[in-house]
């Protein structure tokens, strides 16, 4: 019986996958259709896999009408127009080095027997083996920083969670992923969500947690729906519960769905949005590692951080640190988005540089046009000219060069954007999304909209642009969170980097 | 909205809340509300807030809070244009001020921004049902549950 494989995930889903999967049941009746992960290589969904003794051959992109000749072809010889041969030797994805998604897109999301045939659960044994510091230690020892943005090491984080006192304590994922241009939290949670709920129950025996939540944004149905049914499955093998993996020791894991707020990706806000409040952002200290959820220790990590977990208690911490640069050790899961030709998930070591991502990965812009800038980091990084994408992808040369890595999203425009406008999105996304705690973040904002109106007006322009520098200035340095402290980075890169755009007097002497 | 909704009742708007039992749970009552009857009901408030012990503000701050609740019934169709920078680079400006011109004026017609699908966009959900490089024709196609 012929295995096919199409993928569920909701960017395939959302180019026609569910319609595929009709067509092809409807025409290959014996055929037995898995659903798994994608792949990543967004560019060919709805990507078809067909099981074969020379491994698995992918077609792509398939559409329903192409599915009678696919139908054909798999009758045949197997040639088809759309056929990529086999999927493991596409160039796009054998030069990737996967870590987090090396089995994302080639299980079955759900099927647990699947999952341990390709490696799961070998970290978690490891761990149960291991005392807690030791757990921490090789955590530690590979390197790894937090994923979610701010790149803090995550060893020194479940260090200071495992040694503070608590009744209880909390496993906390954050899976708001409200950058913009990122994805990969989702890909992950829809295409290998065991993995993640292995890295929470090896997080939490370690920090001495026992219950663990997810935190997932309204925006993915998909991902929460997937999410709960693999804790439902883990619970009945014995993964989660009062009793993990017969060790005697209790962990479990629950959902909590967000309700539409960037600003809940904030970890403190987070916490009181799991609280049952507005999310508005705590002042720290204290830390939520020492009073974190209902002011009990609370480790919170992103997705990605807590999924690289299980491949360093599986194959050690220097295997991990084996693959990146400098401080930034291991690897890192780049999302290509916007105006990009091949975009979809790019995971290997830090130290790639932005170039490579852009021009090569993603085989510039899908437009065909000349790429002007590129968004790093999210809504509130830095746009950086197309001139200056030899930047290597790492925490540090990234910031030195006035960029910022935040969650990996690499977005791409060409030379039809107009950067102004970019700059005054950024500000009302600030107005619209702010917690409204502090004044510069809230009030700012809404000023910072006006004064780009003014100046894009030709109202005064080189004293508007001042005071516009002069406000960003402002929330940089007044802001509680990098809500209102980073807003101003593509405002400034955007005035720096592409000053002509605010110039709307038709000529090019300011 | 394409999902069944149950008419507002007090008696049933108990029943749901009878349900609730995770800790923070605010938040979570008025997400049970809202996904069994389409909306918030005004008179929700005073009933989360007693059944939870707090103040008709605290209801009421959480209410406001959060842009996925909502305090009327939903349109009959809902079209959501995402306006997160990846869709920006595709034209999602453009996309939305289409959507609001060509579609049926009943339609709710809004902005949203990243629905975690950047790189096929510009991203449009209709009636929950999310679509990658939208277009007006393809919004409208879902609009009317043709094949996109
Ligand atoms: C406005 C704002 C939004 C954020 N959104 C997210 C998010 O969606 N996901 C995330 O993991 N971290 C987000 N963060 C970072 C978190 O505050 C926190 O640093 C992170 O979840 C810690 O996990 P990590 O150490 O694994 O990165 C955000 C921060 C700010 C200021
Ligand atoms: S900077 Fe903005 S989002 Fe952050 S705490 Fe202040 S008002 Fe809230
Ligand atoms: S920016 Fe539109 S889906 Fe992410």
């Amino acid at each position: 019986m012929t295995r096919i494989f199409v993928p569920a995930d909701s960017a395939a889903r959302s180019v026609g996958a569910d319609e595929v999967v009709a067509a092809l049941a409807a025409l290959l009746p014996d055929a037995t259709i898995v659903r798994n992960g994608s792949r990543g290589l967004l560019w060919l969904e709805p990507l078809v896999e067909i099981e074969t003794a020379d491994g698995r051959i992918a077609y792509g992109p398939i559409q329903p009408a192409d599915v009678p000749g696919l139908a054909r072809a798999l009758g045949g010889d197997g040639s088809h127009p759309r056929r990529l041969g086999s999927i493991d030797d596409h160039p796009w994805l054998a030069s990737q080095e996967r870590l987090t998604f090396a089995r994302v897109g080639v299980i079955d999301p759900l099927d647990r027997d699947d999952f341990t045939a390709h490696g799961g659960l070998a970290g978690l044994r490891a761990s149960l083996g291991m005392d807690g510091g030791e757990v921490v230690a090789a955590v530690t020892a590979s390197g790894l920083r937090g994923r979610g943005g701010a790149g803090f090491p995550a060893g020194l984080k479940w260090d200071t969670v495992r040694k503070a006192e608590g009744p209880r304590k909390f496993v906390c994922v954050n899976a708001d992923e409200g950058d913009s241009g990122t994805f990969a939290d989702r890909m992950l949670m829809e295409g290998d969500p065991f993995t993640l709920l292995e890295g929470m129950t090896i997080a939490g025996l370690a920090v001495g947690a026992a219950e663990g939540l997810v935190y997932v944004r309204s925006e993915y149905p998909d991902a929460i729906a997937t999410l709960q049914r693999a804790i439902d499955i883990a619970r009945d093998a014995g993964w989660l519960g009062a009793d993990v993996l017969g060790s005697g020791r209790p962990f479990d894991v629950m959902v909590r769905v967000g309700a539409g707020s960037y600003v809940c990706g904030e970890e403190t806000a987070m916490l009181e949005s799991l609280e049952g409040k507005r999310g508005v952002v705590r002042a720290k200290p204290p830390l939520p590692a020492i009073s974190g959820l209902f002011g009990l220790p609370t480790l919170i990590s992103n997705v990605l951080t807590i999924a690289a977990v299980p491949f360093v208690l599986e194959r050690g911490p220097e295997a991990y640190a084996a693959f990146g640069t400098g401080r930034s050790l291991g690897t890192q899961v780049f999302q290509l988005g916007g105006n990009v030709r091949q975009g979809g998930i790019v995971e290997t070591g830090f130290g790639i540089t932005l170039a490579d991502l852009v021009h090569g990965y993603g085989a510039g812009t899908l437009s065909g046009r000349p790429v002007r800038a590129v968004q790093v980091g999210g809504p509130l990084g830095s746009y950086l000219p197309a001139d200056a994408l030899d930047v290597p992808m790492d925490y540090e040369a990234l910031a030195a060069a006035g960029g910022m890595l935040g969650h990996g999203g690499v977005v791409v425009f060409d030379d039809t954007v107009d950067m102004a406008e970019q700059a005054r999105f950024a500000m009302e996304f600030c107005a619209e999304e702010s917690c409204g705690k502090c004044t510069p973040c809230r009030i700012g904002s809404t000023r910072g909209v006006e004064v780009i109106d003014r100046i894009l007006a030709g109202d005064h322009p080189e004293a508007n642009r001042i005071l516009l520098i002069d406000l960003c200035e402002v929330m940089r340095d007044g802001s509680l969170c990098a809500m209102g402290g980073l807003t101003p980075q593509p405002v400034l890169s955007a005035i720096e980097r592409f000053g002509e755009d605010f110039d709307r007097s038709g000529h090019d002497d300011r | 909205m394409s999902r069944a909704v149950a008419p507002w009742s007090i008696e049933a708007a108990q029943r749901v809340l009878a349900q609730v039992d995770e800790p923070g749970p605010v938040l979570v009552a008025l997400q049970s509300l809202q996904s069994q009857f389409g909306y918030v009901h005004a008179d929700a408030v005073a009933l989360v807030a007693e059944r939870l012990n707090v103040s008709r503000a605290d209801v009421y701050g959480v209410l406001t809070f959060y842009s996925d609740l909502r305090t009327t019934p939903a349109a009959e169709v809902e079209v959501r244009i995402c306006l997160g920078e990846a869709c920006q680079a595709v034209g999602a400006r453009a996309l939305l001020a289409d959507a609001r011109e060509q579609l049926a004026p009943d339609d709710d017609v809004s902005r949203v921004f990243c629905m975690g699908n950047c790189a096929l966009g510009p991203t449009a959900v209709v009636n929950g049902r999310l679509l990658g490089r939208a277009s007006v024709a393809s919004v409208r196609a879902a609009v009317d549950g043709r094949p996109t």
